[in-house]
């Protein structure tokens, strides 16, 4: 393992930001997997940093592959994780929304473009990504846009459900959206949470990164088997939606199984107690998503479940 | 005469804890004419549109009799924001205008964002008023969307403003209130002014005489005896061509001494500021202007990073001044 500062910012009243890459292997740039992008992106710094120390020991074991090498940046942006910032300390910006980046633009710009000139050139891409809603998701691959040969290698991950998104505008400036304009096949992990660990979620995604290694022909690691993911996309996702304001009190969480009519949760007046809604699933099937906070506004959509059809 | 006057709200959501969001709207209306809206408060730092607002909706009930249609006044598109001194939306990080035309199955805030674009929809001109962000300083100018210009800037020059900037739209700019608006056919022009956190009366007074001007021109407003009346502008500089702006970054970490030179022509080589550590006592970087030119946006916050925007520039040439 070799650990390089692949960039740095000096700043006028903090230490020097530092983005840190730990490289494996040497030869052709067969993966890169990249952390947190956003400050709160505790679950995804955690996976990466796990993921390291697994990777440093298979190749001690001798076991990345001759002639392919692997990078991986647990964060690009430690300054906001320090501060308990999600976005860019100075002016709140968002780093996943400035790739590919400018070379002599502004701040989040040039990380943006420094990262991604050391990104460009890997044949895979993996980013942990997160939601921009606070929530709860069941871990599993995300790719944008129709299903092709990268929904056929999303399957290596082993991860349940292979969510295939439409890209909307925002997307053309994430590092997502890209990696696959350079040719890079990407892929984005939800590993569970954001802003809190997860134990069975980040070793569920550790596993299906190395599987994936494993059986892209990148590291020679025993892995355990995988699930036969199923592909999903936006058409799949049924959302439950409050139709009122208050305290939420879950009985349902990601990952359970529920039948059509069954309560989700209910949402309680904040002054007396009382329930104000019960949220009950029209369908049955998979809680796909679940909103994690402890209020809830009038028409949050709540829960996301997947339809048995796809069971 | 009957009031002209009408408060409603154009969106609401119930909040956790015995609160709505109200969106709101102030409609004077008289007649059948035209129909202006004049939007703002969609950045909650953003506070230079609420004095327009003020200084208009005041006009309008003074002098009911002038009018001829409907002019809507939004001065807060995002309520919680301008309440709590943020920029985005308080609470989920959300730069409100980022999210639209918004959707119906989406959050709480995609439905506000519905609710404000259907609001908005067949006007025959929207008004979005912005001033910049806390770290930039704008002269008084009009940003039109370059598909839009041949609709748009004949009504931007009689606004009163200084500038007009025809640019392309990035697609980044597609969630943007403006975008939406004129790609589903009603025209919409922003309008930046100053900076944040800030009322600039003396920008705002012209631009609600530019307003008075547009709506005279448009048949909305009648009379010319006494105060207030519109009042002629010089013709802005426009600018449709994007290879004469250009932006200055920062090229080192520290406070920015700015010269005053926001709205201002420069010559090549003049000092646009200077970037020091406090610290050490030492001049970073001395920011020049690399060629004559107008200095259309200025920092105004001094603490910077490398890259940090410094200012745009207008490349001026012959007939421009």
């Amino acid at each position: 393992m070799r650990k390089d500062i692949l960039f740095s910012l000096p700043s006028p009243y903090r230490d020097t930001m530092r983005v840190t890459g730990y490289r494996f292997g040497k030869g052709e740039k067969a993966c890169a997997i990249v952390g947190a992008m956003r400050g709160n992106e505790v679950q995804q710094l955690y996976v990466c940093s796990r993921l390291v120390s697994m990777l440093r020991e298979i190749e001690q074991e001798g076991g990345i592959v001759e002639g392919k090498s692997l990078l991986v940046i647990p964060t690009i942006n430690n300054f906001s994780m320090n501060l308990g910032k999600r976005f860019w300390p100075t002016d709140n910006t968002d780093i996943n929304r400035m790739f590919p980046g400018k070379r002599e633009g502004e701040t989040t710009e040039r990380i943006a473009y420094e990262v991604f000139e050391r990104l460009r050139c890997y044949q895979h891409g993996v980013q942990l990504a997160s939601f921009y809603m606070p929530g709860t998701f069941i871990p599993h691959v995300r790719l944008m846009g129709p299903a092709g040969k990268d929904a056929e290698l999303a399957r290596d991950f082993g991860l349940p459900y292979i969510y295939l998104r439409t890209p909307k505008p925002y997307d053309t400036v994430t590092l997502g959206y890209n990696w696959q304009r350079v040719g890079t096949h990407a892929f984005s992990l939800y590993a569970g949470k954001t802003d809190a660990i997860d134990e069975n979620a980040a070793d569920l995604c550790i596993r299906s990164i190395v599987r994936f290694l494993n059986l892209r022909g990148i590291v020679r690691c025993a892995t355990p088997p995988g699930h036969v993911s199923v592909t999903i996309g936006d058409e799949d996702l049924h959302a439950v939606s409050s139709t009122c304001g208050g305290l939420l009190r879950r009985v349902k969480f990601a990952g359970a199984h529920v039948r059509r009519g069954e309560q989700l949760a209910f949402v309680m007046d904040p002054g007396d107690g009382s329930v104000r809604e019960v949220l009950r699933t029209p369908i049955t099937g998979t809680l796909f998503f679940v909103h994690d906070q402890p209020f809830v506004l009038e028409h949050t959509p709540v829960f996301k479940i997947l339809g048995s059809r796809v069971d | 005469m009957d009031s002209i006057k009408q408060v409603s709200t154009v969106a609401s959501v119930a909040l956790p804890v015995d609160e709505r969001l109200m969106v709101r709207r102030c409609r004077y209306q008289a007649g059948q004419g035209r129909r202006l809206c004049v939007v703002t408060g969609t950045h909650g730092d953003e506070l230079a549109g609420q004095y327009v607002c003020f200084a208009l909706s005041q006009l309008l009930a003074a002098h009911p009799e002038r009018l001829r249609g409907t002019v809507d006044i939004y001065p807060a598109l995002n309520p919680m924001g301008i309440d709590s001194v943020t920029r985005g939306i308080p609470a989920f990080d959300l730069d409100m205008n980022r999210i639209f035309p918004g959707g119906r199955d989406g959050s709480a805030f995609e439905e506000i964002a519905c609710d404000i674009v259907e609001s908005l929809e067949g006007a025959d001109l929207v008004l979005d008023l912005h001033a910049s962000s806390l770290f930039l300083r704008e002269m008084l100018q009009g940003r039109v969307m370059r598909e839009c210009e041949a609709r748009l800037l004949p009504y931007a020059r009689r606004l009163g403003l200084d500038f007009v900037w025809v640019h392309p739209s990035a697609t980044v700019m597609q969630a943007t209130l403006s975008h939406t608006l004129n790609s589903r056919g009603t025209p919409c022009i922003v309008v930046e002014m100053d900076v944040a956190m800030r009322i600039n009366r003396e920008m705002g007074d012209r631009l609600v005489r530019g307003i008075l001007a547009l709506m005279e021109d448009l048949g909305m407003w009648t009379g010319d005896a006494g105060d207030p009346s519109p009042a002629p502008f010089p013709d802005p500089i426009v600018c449709d061509d994007d290879a004469r702006v250009t932006f200055i970054n920062a090229e080192s970490s520290g406070v920015f001494l700015a010269e005053d030179l926001c709205g201002r022509q420069v010559r090549a080589g003049e000092r646009l500021g200077r970037i020091v550590d406090p610290l050490q006592g030492e001049v970073l970087t001395d920011v020049r202007a690399p060629f004559d030119a107008l200095v259309f946006t200025m920092r105004a916050y001094p603490i910077v990073y490398q890259g940090s925007l410094i200012a745009r520039l207008l490349r001026m040439g012959g007939g421009d001044a």
